[in-house]
């Protein structure tokens, strides 16, 4: 008992230098939101193809980024999306896509690509209910698997969840920043609730934004290896094509210098780099914030809008004299595991709400070597998960 | 400082009711300077199909997003009036438009208007009728000022719908005075 873990919460990072009298507030939604701040981020290049419920992340992109002379191209599809985006990248641009999970399922084989070739880029997913066409205005939870296994192949990723409207504004600038800095895809899990809401959010202007931007210096030595194994934190970095240099990029694995291999050696040593890379920006990278830990026998833990029901809950059973404490999940992917490890050996039970079967608390499930209580709370019939289900949970009275 | 105060708009798609939450909420939120969180709920259809905004305003921090029990429940139809009635908390109050709700029961303190006959007289449009629920909710609850909502109104009204939605909202915050 007594859990003195903080809070790593988005402000720690830093990208935003708030300046409390240029702060702009609006009542927006979060897609639209999302789209506004992915312009503030300096996204230059969006290739999409709408769907509910994100259908409006494009339709503002369309006459932002014409307005601040950047591209938007609606793509014939969402596999074309994918390629778009990860082709403007690879020639300099930041670049975005949103979809829902049809669409997401259409990338799954490009996102192999850009995982494979380190292209950095942004894909918003607004979870409706699936599979396949499966509920278009329905909110979900039920791509959290696919965001890790959507694609084939041992690989990292990573993925954040935002469960306010202000939280899709900086997580979206958050996005940007790691897909850069890692050299990797990064998803945006939102879903239909967080997509659709309106909330107060306020905006920073867009030069009190700081985000790791390429640097595409050309080594001194004049030999370029767009996969050097030899980099410490394991992101060589990117030079865009158009500066200077000249390079292969293949979905194959690879050497350092791009052309596909067989050699043994090479093969472990690229596949234990891409790992390497996003296990040495852990400290970064892993964001939660933490409620009420250091007296909780009982902690939720959740992510996305499924979050502010156990938060609702939580206050509600504090009233009660309850000692509940909440874990909100920022980061999805990769998990916060030793924080997690930590929660579960100093607890008696956990309580999972997530509008799906159950998806997180399978990973969360692996985390618990004392064997405490883990109790689901699923919703997956289009409504959002209340405060009395979460509570009925809790138990007692 | 107030904790929680959850309106429910409901009504059919077509009765503005989407937009009126927004004005609520933009007006809430940018002039009154609390907090709010604004969802809907809407079936694939532009008109004639159950729909409705709900507005969660507080002082602090809002945490489950959507309306449960409603402090305020603004009927424009039937249909909603029947739904949600019982959804009303304790000392809540029911403004039903009484142009599309005939049938009432003993219920939580029920305020009857003729919303939409109020908005065609004034703006020649059934449309408005949610603003002018607005102006009616603004009057009875306090929970939001009439400026606000005007200045919201002004701010997010679809170009040139503006001086036809300030004409239903000041219809609104006079008709119990009629």
């Amino acid at each position: 008992m007594g859990l003195k873990l903080k809070s790593k919460p988005i402000s720690e990072l830093e990208y935003i230098k708030w300046d409390p009298e240029k702060v702009v507030y609006a009542f927006s939604q979060g897609n639209e939101t999302c789209a506004e701040s992915a312009v503030l981020a300096g996204c230059d290049f969006f290739g999409g193809y709408p769907i509910t419920p994100s259908s409006e992340i494009a339709e503002v992109l369309s006459r932002r980024m014409p307005q601040e002379g950047r591209v938007f191209v609606q793509m014939e599809d969402e596999i074309a999306s994918m390629a778009s985006i990860i082709g403007a990248s690879l020639g300099g641009a930041r670049t975005m896509t949103a979809t829902s999970g049809p669409g997401f399922s259409l990338m799954q084989e490009n996102l192999g690509y850009a995982i494979t070739t380190e292209i950095p880029c942004v894909i918003v997913n607004v979870q409706r209910l699936g599979p396949s066409t499966g509920g278009p205005t329905s909110p979900s939870q039920s791509d959290y698997m696919q965001v890790k296994w959507g694609t084939h192949g041992d690989h990292p990723i990573i993925a954040l969840s935002p469960s306010t409207i202000q939280e899709v504004m900086e997580l979206t600038i958050v996005s940007f920043d790691f897909a850069e800095r890692y050299r990797t895809p990064v998803i945006l899990l939102m879903d239909e609730v967080t997509g659709h809401m309106r909330e107060k959010v306020g905006y920073p202007r867009q030069e009190d934004i700081s985000i790791f931007t390429r640097s595409n210096e050309l080594p001194e030595s004049g030999d370029y290896k767009p996969y050097d194994l030899s980099v410490k934190s394991g992101v060589p970095p990117l030079i865009s094509f158009g500066e200077g240099v000249r390079y292969h990029v293949t979905g194959l694995i690879h050497d350092e210098y791009g052309f596909p291999t067989r050699n043994r050696k090479e093969i472990r040593d690229w596949y234990d780099r891409i790992y390497r890379k996003i296990d040495n920006g852990l400290d970064r990278i892993l964001r939660y914030d933490l409620y009420n830990l250091e007296d909780a026998d009982t902690v939720i833990i959740s992510f996305g809008i499924s979050a502010r029901t156990g938060l609702e809950a939580m206050i509600q059973a504090r009233k009660k004299g309850r000692k509940v404490g909440m874990v909100k999940l920022l980061t999805l992917v990769p998990l916060p595991e030793e924080m997690l490890k930590e929660v579960i050996a100093n607890v008696d039970r956990v309580i999972i709400p997530e509008m799906n079967r159950g998806q997180l608390i399978l990973d969360i499930e692996r985390l618990n070597k004392k064997g405490i209580d883990i109790i689901p709370v699923n919703r997956y019939d289009g409504e959002i998960i209340s405060p009395g289900d979460v509570l009925d949970a809790i138990g007692g009275c | 400082m107030m904790e929680r105060f959850d309106v429910r708009l409901a009504g059919l798609g077509g009765q503005g009711l989407l937009l009126a939450g927004l004005i609520l909420g933009h007006a809430v939120t940018i002039y009154d300077k609390r907090n709010a969180v604004q969802t809907v709920n809407y079936a694939p259809l532009a008109r004639g199909a159950p729909s409705r905004a709900e507005v969660v305003i507080s002082d602090g921090s809002i945490y489950f997003p959507e309306v449960l029990n409603s402090d305020v429940l603004l009927a424009m139809n039937q249909s909603a009036y029947d739904e949600f009635k019982s959804q009303v908390k304790p000392g809540g109050i029911i403004i039903a438009d009484t142009e599309n709700v005939k049938n009432f029961c003993q219920s939580e303190e029920t305020y009857k208007f003729p919303i939409s006959k109020i908005a065609k007289l004034e703006t020649g449009r059934t449309i408005t009728g949610s603003i002018v629920g607005l102006g009616i909710i603004s009057i009875i609850t306090g929970i939001v000022t009439p400026s606000a909502l005007t200045n919201a109104v002004k701010t997010r009204a679809p170009r040139g719908t503006v001086q036809t939605n300030l004409r239903a909202l000041s219809a609104g915050l006079s008709a119990m005075e009629k």
